[in-house]
């Protein structure tokens, strides 16, 4: 059975349809992605999966349950996490905080232990603090564990916003243009991290992306969106080869 | 988070007074690091707030503004765990302390008998929040969908509300009040209760339900994202920072000795926010100073007359323009932090140091 299942579906903003007639089967490791010109719907993909919007239409299934009209942090729970677009950390806390509030689900104390501090609540504390050090570490963050999100240089946040993901236990990460800003090195570099937290963390991955060096270098499959609507899909050699995808692409281009 | 103690400006020509400065600014420092000190600190206030009163150390005057003064920090930290900490901007506080001030004081004047007042009163003023923190609960199911200046105006709808029920309800005195409360709001008892709602939402803030809930003020979206139960979490923060204003109501009305609802009226919600962004939003210090600055100025500028009440909202202003965050915004003084939450910045500098091959000077 596939991991990710997305059936035929749609999403309106308004009269705008954003996307339509979407399907994806995503199995247990696989790592595939999604391109696009700029508007074609990729990043409303995500925020369908994830519960950011309902989905107007169709049917999305993590190993068999409906995801389409569960809460955000429901679905999160059950092994979804992502990363953003635009860097969304929490700004003004600590890089410490940053992670710890992603293992909300995995802290087990009452709320009358977090008001008096007993019970669980020490024992708790300091595992989830060890495991966010640990991460932090893995993520060659904890010498940032005790600064602000937001003073973190631009690379070392994105990297954080990926530690931050993986803290609430996913089996599915979705990363949303992680290559943005980058240069051909960091790209380099970022294509080797991608793997490689693949395998730490056993995770299957669906990335959207503009360089389609990072595309094409580590993708083992591809959809292409345009308007809403998926005109491609396939190995990425046959992509490159693809017509219509030339076609979305120069176009777009011979817009600007 | 945590307060640094960055050396002053260099800058400055190295003279006597600057010296002596930063002696005191050493001093200081090395005091605000000892955190074994913060349990002496509060051991020694509450024998002197036995102390005080006992023996008359200082005039009935000045106790009352300590008492104030008390109440008033109450009010502030539990405010600041709305507005501060999570980041929404609630402007009905005095409905939720009307509630506990009404709740407890049927208690005191209608229901023990008068010989039974003073024992029962640690229980009346627990009811007082208890009744605020029920009515805190539903008006945190709003919140679930609304945001912002919407959430604004349903604060300040329901403050509104509760006056002109409370108006409308004969029994307790209608637009006339409740008369004769029994004076039984002590020294030692308000600093009891301020004691335990600072020590109460110090511990929910450094929590796994309050990071969730500084969370929801840095990104909402981002947060639920993470996996926060955002309205798990807004329906704590709401209940607990009602219970304490209740709790304040309480103390108030038996230290104020008569209630009416215009005592609870959308100004007193406007002085609790005053405090609040003056001493600095997300920091209990900041509540503490806040609180403490302004009911104090209060006193001190009484002689001025009506002109008071155009200075304090020009300092507001003032504030606002120079100092958005308040003074302490989102700062702590590390008495207040708890001792394990320091432990990942030890943890941290333990690593650098060995890494580094630096022995600790
Ligand atoms: N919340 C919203 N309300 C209305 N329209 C929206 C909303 N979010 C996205 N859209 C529209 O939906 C379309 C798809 O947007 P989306 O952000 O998914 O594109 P994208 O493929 O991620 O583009 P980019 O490469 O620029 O990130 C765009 O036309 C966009 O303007
Ligand atoms: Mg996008």
């Amino acid at each position: 059975m596939a991991l990710l299942r997305a059936e035929h579906v749609t999403h309106y903003f308004g009269g705008l349809c954003a996307v339509s007639d979407f399907n994806l089967d995503l199995e247990q490791g696989e790592l595939v992605g999604i391109i696009g010109p700029n508007g074609a719907g990729k990043t409303t993909v995500f925020n369908l999966i994830t519960g950011v919007y309902k989905a107007s239409e169709g049917s999305i299934q993590l190993n068999g349950q409906e995801l389409v009209g569960r809460k955000p942090n429901a679905i999160t729970q059950m092994g979804i996490a992502r990363t953003f677009q635009n860097i969304r950390l929490f700004k003004d806390l600590t890089v410490m905080d940053n992670v710890r509030i992603a293992y909300y689900n995995g802290l087990k104390y009452s709320p009358w232990e977090s008001l008096l501090h007993i019970g669980r609540y020490r024992a708790q504390e300091e595992l989830y603090t060890n495991k966010a050090l640990d991460l932090l570490e893995f993520f060659k963050l904890d010498q940032f564990a005790d600064e602000l999100a937001k003073n973190l240089p631009y690379g070392s946040q994105r990297r954080l916003e990926i530690a931050r993901a993986l803290a609430t236990g996913p089996k599915l990460l979705l990363l949303d243009e992680p290559a943005a800003g980058m240069n051909p090195r960091e790209i380099e570099q970022l294509m080797e991290f991608i793997l490689w937290i693949r395998k730490e963390f056993s995770l299957t991955i669906l990335l959207i992306e503009h360089q389609m060096r990072l595309v094409m270098g580590i993708c083992e499959r591809l959809k292409v969106l345009d308007f809403g609507a998926t005109i491609a899909e396939g190995l990425p050699a046959e992509i490159r080869a693809n017509p219509k995808v030339l076609e979305a692409y120069l176009g777009e281009g011979g817009d600007q | 988070m945590i307060m640094d103690n960055t050396p002053s400006s260099t800058s400055t020509p190295v003279s006597k007074g600057h010296a002596l400065l930063e002696r005191w600014k050493m001093r200081w420092d090395r005091i605000a690091n000892n955190r074994k000190i913060f349990p002496i600190v509060l051991a020694v206030g509450f024998i002197l707030s036995i102390l005080v009163p006992k023996f008359g150390l200082v005039n009935e005057y000045v106790q009352l503004v300590i008492i104030y003064i008390g109440i008033n920090i109450i009010l502030t930290t539990s405010l600041n765990l709305i507005n501060g900490y999570m980041g929404e901007f609630s402007v009905g506080h005095a409905g939720f302390m009307a509630v506990g001030a009404y709740v407890s004081a049927i208690f005191t004047t209608k229901l023990l008998p008068e010989n039974l007042e003073a024992i029962y009163f640690p229980l009346v003023v627990l009811a007082g929040g208890i009744g605020a923190a029920l009515i805190g609960l539903l008006v945190s199911v709003p919140s679930f969908k609304t945001r912002g200046d919407y959430l604004a105006i349903v604060t300040l709808a329901f403050n509104m509300i509760v006056k002109s029920v409370i108006e409308n309800i004969e029994v307790i005195g209608g637009p006339r009040g409740i008369p004769g409360i029994a004076k039984l709001t002590t020294l030692p008892w308000t600093f009891f209760w301020t004691v335990l709602a600072i020590l109460v939402i110090r511990n929910f803030v450094y929590s796994n339900y309050g990071r969730g809930v500084q969370a929801i003020r840095e990104d909402e979206i981002a947060s639920d994202l993470m996996g926060v139960n955002t309205n798990r979490v807004k329906l704590l923060a709401f209940t607990l920072s009602s219970f304490f204003a209740g709790v304040a109501g309480a103390l108030f009305a038996h230290v104020l000795q008569f209630i009416s609802p215009k005592v609870f009226d959308i100004i007193k919600s406007t002085d609790v926010l005053i405090m609040v962004y003056l001493g600095g939003i997300g920091s209990i210090t900041g509540s503490i100073l806040g609180a403490t600055v302004y009911t104090v100025l209060l006193e001190v500028l009484r002689p001025f007359g009506m002109w008071r009440m155009v200075l304090m909202p020009l300092m507001l202003v003032l504030l606002m323009i120079f100092r958005p965050r308040g003074i302490m915004g989102l700062r702590e003084f590390r008495w207040l932090i708890p001792g394990f939450d320091l432990y990942a910045l030890k943890y941290w500098r333990a690593k650098k140091e060995v890494s580094h091959g630096t022995p600790a000077s």
